[in-house]
């Protein structure tokens, strides 16, 4: 059974529909892409999935292990194991790295906490009692989130633009993570519009304005979003379908 | 030793704080209770002469040229009772090249009705450093009308940093007023940071005039307001000399029925002066909310963990 699926998702953001029908299923253990082109709706289903105020859809249905998330409050998805990394990830003054990490754990010991952010590259002994403000650079953040979700033990990580704001090493290390986060039984859905982050994930659905467009394996839609939506074609608003 | 000591030194301890420098002949304290002064210690270079007034006790302190006083000076000021005035006139005067950092705990447990006052005037000599860190706590009734003004004269490459910190028990009502002038090279730091519930009153006016050329100045408030508690902030930052520069820097998180206000003032009278300010007031960020949701907190929990770490103790390079 699909760990994750979306059926027919509606949704509509101030009036705007973004979701026009979206449909998606996860398998568990898969490292899952939601591709598309800037605008085609792939942070609005993460948000939706996450259940962020504004983000509720009035159609369709979201299920975790076969449930239906409708309806539930963000840290209600969240204590059933379901997490979102931000594209951009909030600062908070004098909030220490520690206490950030605490925030979720599942278990509250120092040596998870030291594990989490050694498997994001960072040296527990520099960074656990430093604040999570803008002190920190936009990628050490970004490993921050990522390393307060790896304590969180969840089933379902949701990470919107991994890839931005990162350097090539850090690239790298949240690679291995997905690769570890793979075989810790977690699933990872890639929010992206990079071939290259395409390029680590199993399953794949490309999504453009708001409607699913094709799901299957990693590399075939990759070779499809290569081939046809880049450039995009309806880059040109007259060109898109019907948004009504 | 009177039981009013020893019952300050009870709170002091029930603060989480060690009692134990009130014993240590190289530490230097002073405790007042009521507007009694009822213990106090001195070290080589340290100088505090207090005198009881008919309503209040005078307390003159002067550290002396070229002194560095090596251990944190403790002071305790209270009231134990549940009704009682406390006025305080504090006369301190750093030396040339003297430095000292003071920590002042100001302890109302059980106030019911309790005003605490204290007129500061401080003078700070060439090259001479004051660090003053004053934590309040009040208890949970918030009967306490608390007055703190200061006037501060910093002399040249002289530095004064105060921080203080009110986020234990109800506020009540305080009202600080501190004002400084800064000379060349010298640098002045003032920080607040408070919660208030209920119907508690804050109100803060802080100044500071950076008069001398190369001057620095940091003005930063960081208060939380909740129920129908009431916040009013008056920061004011005056740069009149070349190379003086200055940040003023407020944030309030407003919840529940609160009202929070912040007027920075930055006045700049030199074409080679410049003055910096932010301020922000409104309820949590959002996205704050919602990561710390993302990760299972409730909505309660992560309210009170952002502001947490609002209020928390300022590291020196954050105020910088």
């Amino acid at each position: 059974m699909a760990l994750l699926e979306v059926r027919d998702l509606r949704l509509a953001v101030g009036g705007k529909r973004i979701l026009h029908g979206v449909s998606l299923s996860v398998e568990q253990r898969a490292v899952h892409a939601l591709v598309g082109p800037n605008g085609a709706g792939k942070s609005t289903l993460a948000y939706a999935i996450m259940g962020l105020p504004g983000y509720a859809p009035d159609g369709g249905d979201i299920l975790l292990d076969g449930k239906s998330l409708n309806g539930l409050a963000v840290d209600q998805r969240a204590r059933l194991g379901v997490s979102l990394a931000w594209q951009e990830p909030a600062r908070f003054e004098g909030l220490k790295v520690r206490d950030f990490l605490l925030a979720g754990a599942a278990h509250k010991d120092e040596d998870a906490l030291r594990d989490a952010l050694r498997r994001m590259a960072l040296d527990p002994g520099l960074y656990l009692d430093r604040m999570v403000d803008t002190s920190l650079s936009g990628g050490e953040r970004k490993r921050i989130e990522l390393a307060s979700i790896l304590v969180m033990k969840p089933k379902l990580v949701i990470a919107d633009e991994p890839d931005s704001g990162i350097d090539v090493e850090a690239l790298r290390h949240m690679f291995e993570l997905f690769d570890r986060l793979r075989s810790e039984d977690v699933t990872v859905l890639l929010v992206t519009h990079s071939a290259d982050v395409m390029a680590h994930a199993d399953t794949a659905t490309l999504v453009c304005c708001g409607r699913t467009v094709e799901e299957g394996p990693a590399e075939q839609i990759r070779s499809y979003f290569v081939d046809q939506c880049l450039p995009c074609p309806f880059h040109d608003p007259s060109m898109r379908p019907d948004e009504s | 030793m009177s039981t009013d000591y020893e019952m300050m030194l009870d709170v002091y301890r029930g603060l989480g704080q060690d009692s134990s420098v009130f014993s240590e002949s190289d530490v230097a304290h002073l405790v007042i209770h009521g507007n009694e002064v009822i213990g106090a210690n001195l070290v080589p270079g340290l100088r505090v002469e207090p005198e009881e007034l008919e309503d209040g006790v005078r307390v003159g302190i002067v550290v002396e040229e070229g002194a560095a006083i090596e251990n944190t000076v403790h002071m305790c000021f209270g009231v134990l009772p549940e009704e009682g005035l406390q006025r305080i006139l504090l006369d301190v005067e750093l030396e040339p090249r003297s430095r000292v950092e003071v920590l002042a705990h100001c302890v109302f447990p059980n106030a019911l009705d309790v005003t605490h006052k204290m007129d500061a005037q401080i003078r700070l000599g060439e090259d001479a450093a004051y660090r003053y860190f004053e934590r309040h706590v009040h208890g949970s009734e918030g009967g306490v009308l608390v007055v703190p003004h200061a006037q501060v004269h910093v002399g040249a490459g002289a530095s004064f940093e105060t921080e203080f910190e009110l986020v234990q028990g109800r506020v009540g009502q305080i009202e600080i007023d501190y004002e400084g002038w800064c000379a060349e090279r010298a640098l002045m730091r003032m920080i607040a940071r408070m919660s208030g519930r209920g119907d508690d009153r804050i109100q803060v006016r802080e100044t500071a005039h950076l008069d001398g050329p190369d001057s620095v100045g940091v003005l930063l408030s960081r208060i939380a307001v909740r129920d129908r508690a009431w916040a009013d902030v008056y920061n004011e930052l005056t740069a009149s000399a070349p190379g003086a520069r200055g940040h003023v820097d407020c944030k309030e998180i407003v919840q529940g029925e609160a009202v929070a206000r912040a007027t920075p003032i930055v006045d700049v009278r030199h074409p080679r002066a410049h003055v910096t300010h932010e301020a922000a007031i409104g309820s949590v960020d959002s996205r704050q909310l919602q990561t710390l949701m993302a990760r299972g907190m409730s909505e309660d929990e992560a309210v009170e963990l952002i502001i947490q770490g609002l209020l928390s103790k300022k590291e020196k390079a954050e105020a910088d």
